[in-house]
């Protein structure tokens, strides 16, 4: 190994190039930054606009083909009452599945950050990278298996000789239906499982940045408990639960499989491009619909960035 | 709160988390065995190892297999290079724009899948460019870049650069450094982002239904299998041979990057 470096020296063709390099950290950093921001700049940068342009077409009622001129005709059509419901309902969908997941992910991450240590650091570590990670067909499936009508879940409730408190929960309009598996409340079951990971990592960065001794200075002053968490504990944690919250919230409303599989029949915004960019053929359209989570998310993320929400990303 | 042990509750509450983030999949393995193919009956009436075998003799199973890995393969080896030229870039100097070059990268996993896979959709119709396997491989490649910069900018950030100076002011030129000093230094962060990124390409599924046209991956051939089963019980054998197959990559990648300040898997 010695013996090369020592051949090459300071001469030769590589070695020149070297030399330029170099003396020229810029034209370095130039270099290195090419391709990514080439292929960046074209395929993704590009893609997005050709989003946005597709956005501004419309499509001919009688022939069913792409009219390539500018037009705002696509996007009125989102305000039409039944398209209109589409995006309210996916917002719905997206908050409460946001604030679920906060809930439920707070005392995972709070005990991985406070009180875990050693090996339960690491298994606390694993249980959540592991389903962060795993298959997202295979979660939903999971859940598909599990809300069926025989499955395990109408098992438990028949066992327990439950059925009726079920029954009486599908009969609640809006969130019932006829079976678990075509309801709402099953198509927010998955939404909050497979995107549970998501909301804990943040959570639980912030809260391992909170000192120890804040929290003692907090009791020594004379707080209880409950007040140390509510004004010492949970304003710090905030960060990570907007940050985890950005998450949930943009891939929920971009989701179109998880409703599909699990859910009623009443679209997501997903499911609409979805629809629209296949068998309809009206990308216009389709990509008039993807514009809306790009805008809600840029009015989340500006928001967020002024809490602070990205130091603990 | 001010002890340095756990109240029961939130023991609890923090177990129940984690069953509820576990068990779903552990259900799958037990449906794998099950002898009922015709609903998702539970408790299974039996269990049977017959339906390994169906699923081994299934051309279209090795089919989306294959076609997956492939993508998958690419895709890591075009992600990690334009990953680590971005990272090397970034943690090099301070230049103008490298903030927007750190929001460029994230920008595809940051936006929902589907606006990613809308917007290659349109540019390709713009284009005129029919679906292909590179088609795939070019939206799976763009998303996979951010897991290799990830890990690649925490490593960079820890690597002295008084290494480098040291290793050329004893003679070395740029490449060689490169060759060793610096690649033995990320080479782990590099491995732990390309099963990351494997991962993440092995399993995509919402930008790949706008990108593949006809093709199936396999990710592709579960979502068809789920919303028109065919044959269940196969279904069930590949959920698991998936979850093993993803499990071992983020075990290796934790492995390798455990004991650092940022240890691997944390963004996805």
């Amino acid at each position: 190994m010695s013996d090369a470096i020592l051949d090459t020296g300071r001469n030769g063709i590589m070695a020149r190039i070297s030399d330029t390099l170099w003396r020229n950290p810029r034209l370095t950093v130039l270099l290195l930054l090419a391709p990514p921001a080439l292929w960046l700049g074209v395929v993704y940068l590009g893609s997005l606009f050709a989003l946005l342009a597709q956005s501004f077409f419309s499509i001919d009622e009688f022939s069913g083909l792409i009219i390539y001129e500018f037009t705002l005709k696509t996007y009125a059509e989102l305000f039409t009452p039944a398209n209109f419901d589409i995006i309210v309902r996916t917002v719905m969908m997206a908050s409460a599945v946001t604030i679920a997941a906060a809930i439920v992910s707070f005392p995972i991450a709070y005990y991985a950050a406070r009180y875990a240590r050693g090996k339960w650091k690491a298994i606390f570590y694993l249980g959540v990278m592991l389903p962060l990670w795993s298959s997202y067909l295979v979660k939903v499936y999971s859940w598909k298996l599990i809300l069926a009508k025989e499955g395990i879940l109408n098992w438990l409730f028949e066992t327990l000789h439950l059925s009726w408190l079920l029954d009486a929960y599908l009969s609640i309009p809006i969130i019932g239906g006829n079976s678990l598996s075509v309801s709402w409340t099953g198509t927010f079951l998955v939404f909050l499982y497979v995107w549970l990971p998501f909301m804990i990592l943040p959570i639980q960065a912030a809260l391992e940045r909170v000192p120890r001794s804040m929290l003692e200075a907090s009791g020594d002053l004379g707080a209880t408990p409950g007040q140390s968490f509510r004004f010492v504990l949970l304003p710090l944690a905030l960060p990570g639960v907007i940050a985890g919250s950005i998450f949930t919230f943009s891939l929920t409303l971009g989701d179109y499989i998880i409703p599909q599989i699990v859910g009623s029949s009443r679209r997501f915004i997903g499911q609409a491009v979805y629809a629209y960019q296949g068998t309809a053929g009206n990308i216009p359209l389709a990509a008039a619909f993807a514009v809306v989570p790009i805008v809600i998310m840029g009015v989340y993320l500006w928001a967020a960035k002024r809490k602070g929400a990205f130091d603990a990303l | 709160m001010h002890s340095d042990r756990a109240s029961t509750g939130l023991k609890i509450a923090a177990g129940l988390g984690l069953a509820f983030m576990h068990l779903p999949i552990l259900l799958i393995f037990v449906y794998a065995f099950t002898t009922e193919d015709k609903s998702y009956q539970w408790p299974p009436p039996g269990l049977t190892l017959k339906w390994f075998a169906v699923t081994w003799n299934r051309p279209d199973v090795w089919e989306a297999l294959t076609l997956s890995a492939k993508v998958a393969s690419i895709s890591t080896v075009i992600a990690l290079v334009l990953g680590t030229l971005c990272a090397a870039a970034v943690s090099r100097t301070k230049f103008f724009g490298r903030e927007t070059i750190s929001l460029l990268v994230i920008l595809p996993i940051a936006l929902p899948g589907i606006v990613t896979g809308i917007s290659l959709r349109s540019a390709f119709n713009l284009a005129d460019i029919p679906f292909s396997f590179w088609t795939i491989v070019l939206g799976h490649a763009t998303f996979c870049i951010v897991v290799v910069y990830n890990n690649a900018v925490a490593r960079f950030r820890r690597t002295s650069g008084s290494l480098v100076e040291a290793s050329m002011d004893l003679g070395a030129n740029s490449f060689q450094t490169f060759r060793y000093v610096i690649l033995p230094n990320i080479a782990t962060a590099l491995l732990a982002g390309g099963m990351l990124a494997f991962a993440l390409s092995f399993d995509e599924v919402i930008v790949t239904t706008f990108t593949a046209g006809q093709q199936q991956t396999l990710p592709i051939w579960m979502l068809e299998e789920l919303v028109r089963p065919r044959q269940r019980p196969v279904t069930n054998v590949v959920a698991m041979v998936v979850v093993i197959v993803t499990f071992l990559p983020i075990l290796g990648a934790y492995y390798l990057t455990r004991g650092t300040d940022t240890v691997a898997g944390q963004g996805k």
